[in-house]
């Protein structure tokens, strides 16, 4: 549908004051939300980080910010190991991960610690969002 | 570390602890949990970020903080890491790694990811001090040290080494002067329009530039012949300088592998399977070469992404589990100077048949090129707005055709939804809601 509550959701629980308002036009630096809806004629596209099993990013990662998690398979970042080098934008192939400027590292989709299911996902009215946990292989 | 007898056994012996190594090792665990695994490096700590040097030599981040893996890592995957002494000799056929401090070493898999050298040519008064490298800790303590208030220098070379080490200087407070042989900075990485905005960023930070130069040779000071006073270019200009740095280039090391017998062309050749020409050998990283699939030949690309791949790909191979390297090529991020930069495979094409170059513009807040080979992408540049360069370079990897959609690729609004549904659908995981 394209109605963008994944966005709104994603950016509120990545802000500090959890209030949209505060979240969306206060709060500095500025909250990002960690997904972006792509609009094109009547295609919507939801577009997060899809912890990928062979992760590009992580293998190119500079300094090591980015390492995959073996136990649950996730793709973490470690914000004070980002040097905002920019080589893991190169490497992704969606275009999932995005600069923060004002903090000079990169910012992109860390499944919502604390949360069971990802808040775009618990907000996705379509159902279009899905969280799917894989068995290890 | 206690000497436990006088020759020890190893399944994995991996020489280098830098990117390639620790690929291998974390490939090697993925599919052989108990496998006795020993790194050698003549390096005395745990893997850096080797490109952070440039941040640590200008005092914003600490060794500590600079580890490429947790400080448990060696313990927690089983290895057994002896750092700070040097390999010296490789026998082949008993299997036998001798280290320079006697101590011997025998493999079941060895892997050699010995990585590259400064390339230094011969330069009458070259052998004076104050004349540095840039590619490892040991470098940046080195410069630190030699800084004095006032200090000036000179970075010969304006590839991605002299860059880094010039915006270090930059942000200390050193007078840089580069002096580059070619007519711009990254010249082998960029395309003329990428390059000329690197230039501008640098002499906006006060960085003086000589371009079509290189040096005729090193003065000392008059008070002090020994050290480094001056060095005068090959037009005859002099220019003083304290700290003089070398940045030209890395050579492969691959010294051991040749004295061992391996085929080494320029760098330690491999096949797909990073396999040397020893069936239980094998190389990766700067010190190998690897298949470029823009280029269509093995080649040495020493970018410490396709180090870490190629050893993931070898340490597969050394654990049993076949697998074939699909091929990478030069790939590159510049954030130096506020610029935002991403490049990939070839630069400028010229006229050659086949090749059809498409760019787009917005002044200078954004610049997208992309060059098109028979209808696939084999090459881009990316400035400012970088954040949808991966999906290009996605095609790129994956040799998809882009004819139907190519003008796509550098409009502002480029993004997944640029892509024809059977495009999409074949980018792994990803689930299309609503697709038609």
């Amino acid at each position: 549908m394209g109605c963008g509550l994944c966005e709104v959701y994603c950016l509120v629980e990545h802000s500090r004051s959890r209030d949209v308002v505060k979240a969306y036009r206060r709060e500095q630096p500025a909250v990002l939300s960690r997904l972006r809806v792509e609009r094109r004629d009547h295609l919507f596209l939801p577009v997060q980080c899809r912890h990928c099993p062979e992760p590009l990013c992580v293998y190119s990662c500079l300094t090591g910010a980015l390492q995959r998690d073996q136990a649950t398979g996730e793709v973490r970042l470690d914000a004070g190991r980002c040097i905002g080098c920019w080589t893991c934008i190169l490497a992704c192939p969606y275009g999932a991960i995005q600069r923060d400027l004002q903090r000079g590292v990169i910012a992109k989709c860390d499944l919502c610690p604390g949360r069971s299911v990802p808040a775009c996902t618990a907000a996705c009215p379509n159902e279009a969002i899905l969280y799917v946990e894989e068995e290890a292989p | 570390m206690p000497r436990r007898s006088d020759s020890e056994h190893t399944r994995y012996l991996i020489v280098g602890n830098s990117a390639g190594g620790i690929g291998t090792v974390e490939a090697i665990r993925e599919a052989d949990a108990a496998g006795v695994i020993t790194i050698v490096s003549d390096e005395p700590y745990p893997a850096y970020s080797r490109p952070e040097i440039s941040e640590y030599l200008a005092g914003l981040t600490t060794v500590d903080r600079m580890l490429f893996r947790p400080p448990d890592f060696y313990e927690r995957n089983g290895v057994e890491a002896i750092l700070g002494i040097a390999a010296s000799h490789l026998d082949l056929e008993k299997r036998r790694l001798v280290l320079e401090d006697k101590r011997v070493l025998t493999w079941d898999r060895l892997l050699l990811a010995t990585g590259g050298r400064p390339t230094v040519p011969p330069i009458p008064g070259g052998d004076r001090e104050g004349i540095f490298t840039f590619t490892t800790l040991a470098d940046a303590d080195r410069i630190r040290a030699a800084l004095r208030p006032g200090s000036r220098a000179v970075v010969v070379g304006a590839g991605l080494i002299g860059l880094s080490l010039t915006h270090a200087l930059v942000r200390l407070g050193v007078p840089v002067v580069m002096v580059e042989l070619l007519d711009r900075p990254l010249a082998t990485v960029l395309d003329l329009e990428a390059a000329r905005a690197v230039e501008r960023a640098l002499r906006e930070a006060g960085v003086e530039l000589v371009f079509g130069q290189t040096l005729a040779d090193v003065l000392g000071r008059p008070e002090d012949d020994k050290r480094v006073g001056s060095v005068r270019l090959q037009d005859g200009r002099q220019l003083p300088c304290d700290i003089l740095a070398i940045a030209i280039g890395v050579t492969p090391r691959t010294e051991l592998a040749a004295q061992a017998g391996l085929r080494v062309n320029r760098g330690i050749v491999v096949d797909r399977r990073m396999q040397t020409s020893h069936p239980h050998v094998y190389a990766c990283g700067d010190a190998a070469e690897a298949f470029d699939f823009v280029h269509g030949v093995e080649r040495v690309t020493p970018i410490w992404p396709n180090a870490y791949i190629g050893g993931r790909v070898a340490g597969f191979n050394m654990a049993g589990r076949d697998t074939e390297h699909s091929g990478s090529t030069a790939m590159n991020a510049l954030s130096y100077f506020g610029l935002a930069i991403v490049s990939a495979g070839l630069q400028e094409p010229g006229d050659g048949p086949g090749y059809e170059v498409l760019t787009s513009s917005n002044g200078d807040a954004a610049y997208r090129k992309v060059v098109l080979r028979e209808g696939r992408v084999v090459g881009l540049t990316f400035v400012g707005d970088i954040e949808k360069s991966g999906i290009v370079f996605g095609l790129m990897r994956d040799g998809t055709h882009v004819s139907t959609f190519k003008e796509a690729l550098v409009t502002p609004d480029f993004g997944l939804t640029s892509l024809p549904a059977e495009v999409r659908r074949e980018l792994p995981e990803l689930i299309v809601p609503g697709a038609t």
